[in-house]
């Protein structure tokens, strides 16, 4: 298989030694090899000079109010200063609005995710499969920003108004659908975060799928099983750490995902159990209050973006190192 | 069974097939729904993308126009106008993220495949994987805090903001071209070392033309996803309504910044202009993206 990775190649030092060794250009392997080297190494430099720059920039947020005091804490209220720390810095609300986002839109595209995946791979015929995987990672493709534009203009008052007004008259007594209801808030956030993820999870699971072994299915069909049966008795089990990766890499995006957020939560500081409530996430709020902050204010942001990074940092390892460990499968689909 | 002692026993080989067992009609029966709804759910995945098409192309296609193209936008309550500084910008911001993260992103390719496996390419793999996750906006407090405010004090503009695409694209574009070149066969490295070529010449000769196709490929993706780039923007380049050719020091502009802010006020004439700009915004990033995959289809390597 040509995706083995190259070895060293013997052909050059088995040749005579003065063309290796004095050669005329002798220098120029070293110096290319060593190019590409510093090249690779960017990567790392910028993650480092990410996790330093950043959390110097933020520490004395976290110094001020403590690390846990900085995420429990309730109250946002930064202060004018441009040189210390004056305000009251509490992230609890965005935290809140982040994860209540992401756990929608992971409720709602997984089991989606996974039918699809599975539609893919063993029932659509074979000459649709192709096409409507490629329009489904076409999804994939659409800036994130348009999501935002499609869901505060098209969706919000088209498809959530009715099902909001009719949530509200018939389960308005529920807190978890408590109004009042603004129309932007957590709900619609979320279901749009759900079809913004759908793309990357479908194609992780549809792969892994994919490269479950034959025989095993075969063997279940020679025992009498009918489809459905090979699909939930077989093909999924052997998937299922598949499927934690891709929920993770999902979640990953979910908690991440700025523009299409902000558009749609409501940019409210406040918080509450209501799911039709307006509120804000940690990327919203921080992409929300940036252009008007103070210097004291942008470090509290700051502070925000490295609880996030931290977050979505701890997922995407896992993930990886789940899907790594598969190792069947190339995992592209993933970026 | 106590019964065949006293009737004779039908044998079983001359039970029909076609008689299966009672739970038989039930199984199939949960099959054939399983399948039903397993095209609901395909049907259902496919609405959004259809639906955002459509929208999209309904209230943008009346927007854009010469004038939309050339022209720079109006307070958002007038009518008319168009986001020229957006294209200007963005055209500006992304030729200057291509130079940086394309160049970097096949070196780095390239040191993994051709140099690799080792530590410090395992490294490089994990980390690269890792910063695809990495959220748009964190980048954009890290370009800021690295080169707006803090040690390079730059100010917002458009190179800050290119390096924040660029660090967005870097990891798509390392991932794909380590594909593409893993698909290049040994024998072409080993009939070059064969004729005599050193390494680095065998490798820009020989491995890179073969891989030309599918590079491009990765590049255009990464185009594609760093063209609709909003938030990062937000907070390196600032955005701005006025055409600027500064290369640093004065806020400049992008279409999916101008979108964002055009969409988010709520005058009508603004919102329209932000639905050409995204009809316009999706075209491209669906050019791009068609182009790739014709491009990579078209002429992969070791196919």
């Amino acid at each position: 298989m040509p995706t083995e990775a190259p070895e060293a190649p013997q052909a050059p030092e088995d040749s005579p030694r003065r063309t290796l060794v004095a050669g005329r250009g002798r220098l120029a392997d070293p110096i290319f090899k060593w190019t590409v080297a510093a090249c690779g190494t960017v990567v790392l430099v910028i993650l480092a000079l990410m996790v330093i720059r950043t959390t110097t920039e933020a520490w004395p947020v976290f110094v001020k109010e403590g690390f846990f005091g900085f995420l429990l804490g309730e109250t946002w209220d930064p202060g004018g200063s441009r040189d210390e720390i004056t305000g009251t810095y509490g992230a609890w609300p965005f935290i809140y609005g982040t994860l209540l986002t992401s756990v929608i839109a992971i409720a709602i595209a997984l089991p989606l995710a996974i039918m699809v995946a599975v539609y893919l791979t063993h029932v659509a015929p074979r000459r649709i499969a192709k096409p409507l995987s490629y329009t489904v990672e076409l999804l994939a493709a659409v800036p994130s920003v348009i999501f935002g534009l499609w869901g505060l203009h098209w969706f919000l008052p088209n498809v959530m108004r009715p099902f909001f007004d009719l949530v509200e008259s018939t389960l308005g007594w529920f807190f978890l659908f408590e109004g009042p209801v603004r129309g932007v808030g957590y709900f619609p956030a979320g279901i749009v975060l759900a079809i913004m993820i759908l793309p990357i999870m479908t194609a992780i699971i549809r792969e892994v799928i994919a490269v479950q072994p034959l025989e095993q299915q075969m063997a279940g069909y020679a025992l009498g099983s009918t489809r459905w049966e090979v699909i939930t008795k077989v093909v999924l089990p052997s998937s299922f750490s598949g499927i934690v990766a891709a929920t993770m890499l999902g979640l990953g995006r979910a908690l991440g995902e700025t523009i299409a957020v902000l558009m749609l939560i409501g940019g409210s500081q406040a918080w509450g159990a209501s799911l039709f409530g307006a509120g804000s996430s940690m990327a919203s709020h921080i992409a929300a209050t940036f252009g008007e902050s103070s210097p004291e204010a942008r470090t509290g942001l700051m502070a925000i973006g490295v609880a996030l990074f931290l977050v979505t940092m701890i997922i995407n390892i896992l993930a990886r190192v789940v899907v790594w460990r598969l190792g069947q499968f190339t995992g592209d689909a993933a970026v | 069974m106590s019964t065949a002692t006293t009737t004779p026993p039908t044998p079983a080989q001359h039970v029909p097939l076609s008689v299966r067992p009672p739970g038989s009609g039930f199984r199939r029966f949960k099959n054939r729904s399983a399948t039903v709804i397993l095209t609901g759910a395909m049907i259902i995945a496919m609405i959004p993308l259809i639906l955002i098409i459509f929208e999209v192309t309904r209230r943008g296609i009346g927007v854009v126009n010469l004038e939309f193209l050339t022209a720079t936008e109006p307070p958002p309550r007038r009518e008319g106008g168009g986001y020229a500084a957006g294209f200007v910008g963005t055209l500006y911001i992304m030729a200057l993220a291509v130079a940086m993260s394309i160049p970097f992103g096949i070196a780095t390719a390239v040191y993994i495949v051709e140099y690799g496996p080792n530590r410090l390419t395992g490294a490089i793999r994990f980390f690269t994987d890792v910063m695809t996750g990495i959220p748009s906006i964190f980048v954009g407090l890290f370009v800021y805090g690295l080169l707006v405010v803090g040690w390079g004090g730059l100010g917002f503009g458009t190179f800050v903001g290119a390096v924040a695409i660029a660090v967005m694209m870097l990891p798509i574009v390392t991932r794909s071209a380590e594909e593409m070149l893993r698909l290049v066969p040994n024998e072409m490295r080993n009939a070059s070392y064969g004729l005599g070529a050193r390494k680095w010449q065998t490798i820009v000769h020989t491995v890179l033309p073969a891989a030309a196709p599918g590079l491009a490929t990765g590049s255009m993706l990464a185009v594609a996803r760093g063209i609709g780039e909003t938030a990062p923007l937000l907070l390196t380049a600032f955005g701005t309504g006025i055409i600027v050719t500064a290369f640093q020091g004065s806020p400049q502009g992008a279409v999916p910044m101008q979108l964002y802010r055009g969409a988010s006020q709520p005058f009508e004439a603004g919102i329209d202009r932000a639905w050409g700009a995204a009809l316009c915004l999706f075209v491209l990033v669906v050019l791009f993206t068609i182009l790739a995959r014709w491009i990579g289809s078209r002429a992969s390597v070791g196919k």
